[in-house]
């Protein structure tokens, strides 16, 4: 949590900064444009985070988001179907992924690394397989469904009504409801219930949480079944929001962006740790980035994975310092404290 | 043996000297002005309990560690110990209690790693042999130096490790806890071996729990504790007793021993094999009250059998029964269910999540009993931590902190609290007070004999006799996973255990 605060710190520095450097930062179109992309990766970010501190990886979630963007719109369009059925299907397809992948971890004992770019590879090249590479799109209908990517609340006081549709207005873009239901959710399970326990301590020490009686292995899969269901899910939105997905390189390197900001957030990649809301502030902080490199003009915008890939490390490594520095303070305090005892 | 008469020795130069030697970790003062010589052609034993400073001694000795206060002097003149590597070209070598050998790569690759000989750049794998087995020669090994150090037993590695040391031409030796995991046959080679270095003009330094071993080695005592020096011995005056006072400081209480009624069956093995030893069966009735010692050596298979009984290692074959209904094998969760209880050995590894608050940590076993719905009770798990720290006498009680804090004994304490909260029927301990200082060592040990009156079933595992002898009512040997004997401990002596546990040998 802590930690969650110091990205927050830095979110509004970079934000300011940007502000001051770049045109129309804080224009209503841009930060509503933020937050759509904020609230889209982050849940993707919640996903990865999550089976990154039941102490795994998952490199697949860009193929996955990708699978599920074009499987939703092949569905409906292609092949004729209800949107309901669409959209279960697409979502039991990421929780079955997520079995499947969970599975081969806990109980074929493979690694994530291994089993998850063995994914990456596989659903992408699906994808691409049965749309034979063509665009998926909605072709200008569904548009109560992509509601839910593309709808705007407006805020009652603060929304200009009158030109609500122009790019002067504010609303909340109906991601950010996905995302909140979700953040609440998982904050909620991580934190309060004896599932999350289960799953820090299995990302923590398994052998100790198997001696301890934990199910360890459902753990496992419980959380590789969470990120990929969420990447399916997220996956859906992404679609719903552009219309339109080209296999090929739709969701390419989202996974990427997805670790980057739950490590940012606070998960150690050695499992055990991390924050829901750490990874939303992370997954802002990632997109509040893309977004001064293109309003920046001096920077050039073919820098973006370079200035991304240089802040990603600086917040690891800021972060390695206050953690071995925090940890020789408390073992001095503990020191202190066991002497007096 | 007689090959420590001090006036028989070779000529006694003083090689290494610590003078007033201090070493500060954080606020702890590990070392207060701590001095000592060692000589060449002596054994210098280094004894006290656990955090006494007796490892900050040896690093501070062997360049790990640069002193705060007080001086090193080499062969007289002072000098600083910048590295490892710098104390080693001087001729000073520690033999660390856990083995640093590379298992991946052969004995002489190991003897020679880091100083190896070179023929135009190149490897000499030739003179690397020769190295090699001129030092194993000294040791009295017998093994090729092609041997991968992976297929040799502690024991063996032990000597390759003073080997590698031999050949490094060390004048001063360091061997910390050396025969702590090694046989009765191979401990009483490494004996021999010290007094052969000894008579070659080696200095040796001893790090030892093993009060007897060192009163046959050392020529000279060093006891320590709380970081400061509290006696030198010579070998002439030292005596058992002596150096245990001086050790401890203070008397410390047996646990006491009552006879406690014992109750139904609660544990049964019938058949078992586990996968270490599949070869011999196990049949085992423990009932509720009683603590069972289980006595082995390293190789007996006592970890494994504890082991398959939890679940976490599946068993060959057989069955385990908890009050007569049958254990699903392999399945730990199912164990923890039905009121087994596992405190492991390795409790960094196996026991804890250091990190973690250590309430997190003794609520781990029992999550589903603080909370309702799934929904985790803060309440509940705090008044279970401040119930347990008081009853256990944590120290600190504070079990807001994170468990890596602690000390062993008190981290001990927490993984026997985790399974207190549970109230288990069967409990399982693996060497219950390794690295444990003797206090705490005497808290864990009535801790277990409370839970027993309270009629659990107990079964424990240790590789120290004295503390089978003191802590079980019964006493179960096991030989390479065989049991050998079946002992009350009231008339089981010392060596009447110990001779069920070594192997017969052929004369």
């Amino acid at each position: 949590m802590k930690k969650a605060l110091g990205m927050l710190v830095l979110l509004v520095v970079v934000a300011a900064l940007t502000s001051l450097a770049g045109e129309g930062f804080l224009s209503a179109y841009n930060l509503e444009n933020l937050c759509r992309r904020t609230a889209l990766f982050g849940i993707l970010a919640i996903g990865a985070g999550l089976v990154i501190m039941a102490g795994g990886i998952d490199l697949s979630t860009g193929s996955v988001v990708c699978l599920s963007g074009c499987l939703l719109p092949w569905l409906l369009v292609e092949q004729g179907w209800s949107e309901p059925a669409a959209v279960a299907t697409v979502l039991g397809a990421g929780i079955a992924i997520g079995l499947f992948q969970g599975g081969l971890v806990a109980w074929g004992r493979l690694q994530p690394f291994l089993v998850t770019l063995c994914g990456l590879l596989f659903y992408r090249g699906v994808a691409r397989g049965f749309t034979a590479d063509q665009t998926q799109g909605f072709q200008g209908g569904y548009d109560g469904l992509r509601t839910l990517a593309t709808g705007r609340i407006p805020i009652p006081g603060l929304t200009d009504l009158e030109a609500f549709d122009g790019p002067a207005a504010f609303a909340i873009p109906a991601p950010v409801v996905s995302l909140v239901a979700i953040v609440v959710l998982a904050a909620f399970l991580l934190r309060f219930t004896v599932w999350g326990r289960w799953l820090l301590a299995t990302g923590r020490n398994p052998e100790a949480a198997a001696y301890s009686g934990v199910p360890v292995r459902w753990v496992t899969l419980s959380a590789f079944v969470s990120g990929a269901a969420l990447s399916a899910y997220g996956g859906m939105l992404f679609v719903l929001d552009v219309g339109s997905a080209q296999p090929a390189d739709f969701g390419n390197f989202y996974e990427l962006y997805a670790i980057a900001a739950a490590v940012l957030g606070g998960c150690s990649l050695r499992g055990g740790e991390g924050s829901v809301v750490g990874i939303v502030v992370g997954a802002a902080l990632l997109q509040v980035l893309r977004n001064t490199i293109t309003l920046v003009e001096w920077i050039p915008d073919n820098l973006e994975y370079a200035v991304l890939g240089a802040v990603i490390l600086v917040g690891v490594l800021a972060d390695e310092l206050v953690r071995r520095y925090s940890r020789r303070r408390g073992r001095r305090l503990a020191e202190d404290r066991t002497s007096e005892a | 043996m007689n090959d420590a008469d001090p006036q028989h020795g070779p000529d006694r130069t003083i090689v290494l000297e610590a003078r007033g030697v201090s070493k500060r970790f954080g606020a702890v003062l590990a070392l207060d002005e701590v001095s000592c010589t060692v000589r060449s052609g002596e054994v210098l034993a280094v004894v006290g309990e656990n955090g006494a400073g007796k490892s900050t001694l040896m690093k501070i000795l062997s360049g790990v560690h640069e002193p705060d206060g007080g001086e090193l002097r080499f062969e007289g003149r002072p000098t600083r110990m910048r590295s490892v590597r710098h104390a080693q070209d001087l001729g000073v070598s520690l033999v660390h209690q856990e083995l640093n050998l590379a298992e991946n790569l052969d004995v002489a690759a190991n003897i020679v790693l880091g100083r190896e000989p070179r023929r135009l750049g190149m490897l000499d794998g030739r003179a690397a042999s020769r190295i090699a087995d001129d030092a194993l020669r000294k040791v009295g090994l017998s093994i090729s130096p092609r041997t991968p150090v992976a297929s040799l037993g502690v024991g063996s590695r032990q000597l390759v490790e003073i080997a590698k040391s031999i050949a490094a031409d060390a004048r001063v030796l360091i061997l910390d806890e050396p025969t702590a995991s090694l046989s009765k046959a191979e401990a009483d080679r490494l004996v021999e071996l010290v007094s052969q270095l000894r008579q070659g003009g080696t200095a040796v330094v001893l790090i030892s729990h093993r009060l007897d071993e060192v009163l046959r080695m050392a020529d000279r005592i060093v006891v320590l504790r709380d970081g400061r020096q509290r006696g030198e011995i010579d070998r002439s005056e030292a005596t058992r007793e002596k150096i245990v006072s001086l050790m401890v400081g203070r008397d410390v209480e047996a646990v006491e021993r009552r006879p406690i009624e014992s109750g139904p069956v609660r544990l049964a093995l019938k058949d078992l094999r586990s996968d270490a030893h599949p070869r011999h069966a196990v049949d085992l009735e423990i009932r509720g009250g009683e603590v069972v010692g289980l006595a082995g050596l390293v190789g007996s298979g006592r970890t494994e059998l504890l082991e398959t009984i939890f679940g976490v290692r599946r068993a060959r074959a057989g069955v385990v029964e908890i009050e007569g209904v049958r254990l699903p094998p392999g399945d730990p969760r199912t164990a923890v269910a039905r009121g087994v209880a596992l405190v492991p050995e390795d409790r960094g590894r196996h026991g804890l999540f250091l990190p973690d608050p250590i309430r997190l940590n003794f609520a781990m076993a029992s999550l589903a009993d603080h909370s309702r719905g799934g929904v985790l009770s803060f309440q509940a798990i705090r008044r279970l931590a401040d119930r347990l720290a008081e009853d256990l006498h944590l120290r600190p009680p504070d079990h807001a902190r994170a468990a890596g804090t602690l000390s062993g004994g008190n981290q001990q304490k927490v993984v026997l609290g985790r399974w207190i909260a549970r109230s288990p029927k069967v409990l399982l301990l693996d060497e219950p007070t390794r690295g444990v200082d003797v206090g705490a060592r005497a808290e864990i040990h009535a801790i277990v004999r409370d839970l027993a009156a309270k009629g659990c079933a107990v079964l424990f595992a240790s590789s120290e006799l004295d503390e089978v002898l003191s802590l079980a009512d019964r006493i179960v040997c096991l030989r390479e996973g065989e049991i050998t004997g079946d002992l009350d401990a009231a008339d089981a002596g010392e060596e009447a255990v110990m001779a069920r546990l070594v192997a017969e040998q052929v004369a």
